[in-house]
């Protein structure tokens, strides 16, 4: 499978299969659209005759033998031999857990997804015994795995920071004793960052999200208090107080950008004027009947942000400016074993989400759906029908990915999302997926423009 | 080559047979969290780099 695409004059070639990129020239571009396989070793008179309006005979000829010789190699059309790894690599341990500390939040965002931090299932906070049980469950089922990751998550979970600070203490003391490492992350809306929780979360926190939708105007329309307003100028200090005394560990500013910011690269600029430059800004992701949710008739001033983008990051850079957009961020050399690429975020496999109650789910995303609630610490009951489910989900399970030039990359997108919106984890979100296409479309133009320019 | 130019060395298939390990991080592909793609994920096995 190929996919080829033409940005800012430059004519990009992906082979699927292989991860080759390559820029070809206007005849080759052309000429592809007229190739069938098995490839004859010389240029069928049928091309040549189709194309010898526009280009000389030798030029077609010569191109088509470059493809050949890519074809050969390996490099071009290469064989699709990964349905097997799906599925024999099924079953993970468990590495990864999301831990909602606090199903209760002190912002009212408008287009919150746990429905203004509770999920619907009522404001609660975490108690710490619930926090060690489900340390206990990690240890417990990641037999084989070093490296284990918790993110602590919301809700706010600094409106429950004391249980925090004591499940990373609890964590640790298990570290030696387990022969495991364990990984913290958090995600906050930065009301209630003080001095002393900015220095807990940088010692211990190896990677932290800040929530800032960009421009204040911009933060403050979907970012409100409890009262109505905004929260821009109270969390954006504390950001950049949190950013400074962090040195080089990883962190970034999120935002989500809506049909009322459809010009989102403002936003992703005002955040790297203000001094940020680790910035990931998302797509709210909403029923289309609500006002502000994106839609199909957005994709085209989408796309074009996108573009604009590439351009504006590509200049930040040529500055010697430190900027980097995590939509963008491809690695096209050395990326993760394609094995890793056929799922993606493991969810309900390596990565399950455990609420205030204790109860398990596939993701944060699942929280609240009943038939996806895969078992409860206090009850020590975990469904492992569930798990099997979502370990034979993968992009050769999804009809959609399979067929989709961009899988090993979006490695078959949210399975939540699929739920929510199709009513099963393989039925791909459309709409997701093409703003994800276009990104991957940028992220492999700007590594190209990169590697030409070098 | 005139006509085409190769940008990168990339070969997934070799990867498959050294690779699922598992230790490499988990990654929420969703908007929700961030959705940047497994493409830009390093691979965490030493003996694989
Ligand atoms: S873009 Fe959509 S169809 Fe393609 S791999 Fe991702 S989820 Fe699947
Ligand atoms: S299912 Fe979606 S929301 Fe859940 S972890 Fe995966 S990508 Fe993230």
């Amino acid at each position: 499978m190929i996919h080829k695409f033409k940005a800012k004059d430059i004519n990009i070639l992906l082979d699927v299969n292989s991860g080759g990129v390559h820029v070809i020239d206007d005849i080759t571009y052309e000429l592809l659209d007229y190739i069938n396989l098995p490839l004859a070793k010389e240029c069928p008179g049928e091309i040549i005759s189709r194309l010898n309006n526009k280009y000389n005979s030798s030029d077609i000829k010569e191109a088509y033998s470059e493809i050949v010789s890519l074809y050969e190699d390996n490099l071009l059309f290469s064989r699709d031999i990964y349905g097997d790894y799906a599925d024999t690599a099924v079953e993970s341990p468990i590495k990864a857990l999301c831990l909602h500390i606090a199903h209760d939040c002190n912002l009212r965002c408008k287009y919150c997804f746990a429905s203004t931090g509770d999920f619907g299932t009522g404001r609660k906070l975490m108690p710490l015994e619930t926090g060690k049980a489900a340390i206990d469950f990690l240890l417990e089922k990641s037999a084989g795995r070093e490296n284990l990751e918790v993110d602590f998550f919301g809700g706010e979970p600094l409106m429950n920071f004391e249980v925090v600070k004591e499940i990373v203490r609890y964590a640790r003391s298990k570290e030696r004793e387990y022969g495991k490492n364990f990984r913290f992350t958090i995600t906050t809306n930065g009301m209630l960052l003080t001095d002393d929780k900015i220095d807990f979360i940088n010692k211990e926190m190896s990677n932290v999200v800040l929530s800032i939708d960009g421009r204040k105007e911009v933060n403050d329309r979907m970012r409100v208090r409890v009262d109505g307003s905004g929260s821009y100028d109270k969390i954006v200090d504390g950001y950049k107080r949190l950013v400074e005394n962090r040195g080089d560990k990883e962190y970034y500013v999120r935002g989500t950008y809506t049909k009322y910011n459809l010009d989102f690269s403002e936003d992703v600029l005002h955040l790297y004027n203000t001094g940020f430059n680790q910035i990931s800004v998302e797509p709210v992701m909403e029923d289309e009947s609500i006002e502000y949710a994106i839609t199909e008739k957005d994709l085209d001033k989408i796309y074009a942000e996108y573009d604009k983008l590439v351009c504006k990051i590509a200049e930040i850079k040529k500055n010697n400016g430190k900027i980097n957009f995590f939509h963008f961020m491809i690695d096209l050399d050395q990326g993760p074993c394609v094995i890793k690429r056929l799922r993606g975020c493991g969810s309900g496999n390596e990565y399950v989400a455990v609420t205030p109650e204790g109860d398990i789910y596939p993701c944060h995303q699942f929280t609240g759906h009943e038939e996806y609630k895969m078992g409860n610490l206090h009850e020590h009951t975990f469904n492992e029908n569930i798990k099997k489910e979502f370990a034979g989900c993968h992009v050769y399970s999804k009809p959609s990915c399979r067929d989709c030039w961009a899988k090993f990359y979006c490695s078959g997108g949210c399975n939540a999302n699929n739920y929510i919106y199709n009513g099963d984890i393989h039925k791909a979100h459309e709409l997701s997926c093409k703003i994800m296409r276009k990104r991957l479309e940028c992220a492999i133009l700007a590594k190209v423009c990169e590697q030409l320019n070098s | 080559m005139k006509h085409i130019k190769t940008i990168n060395k990339a070969n997934l298939s070799a990867t498959a047979k050294k690779g699922g390990c598992g230790k490499c991080q988990a990654s929420c592909q969703s908007a929700c969290k961030t959705s940047c793609t497994v493409g830009n994920q390093k691979c965490a096995n030493e003996s694989n780099n």
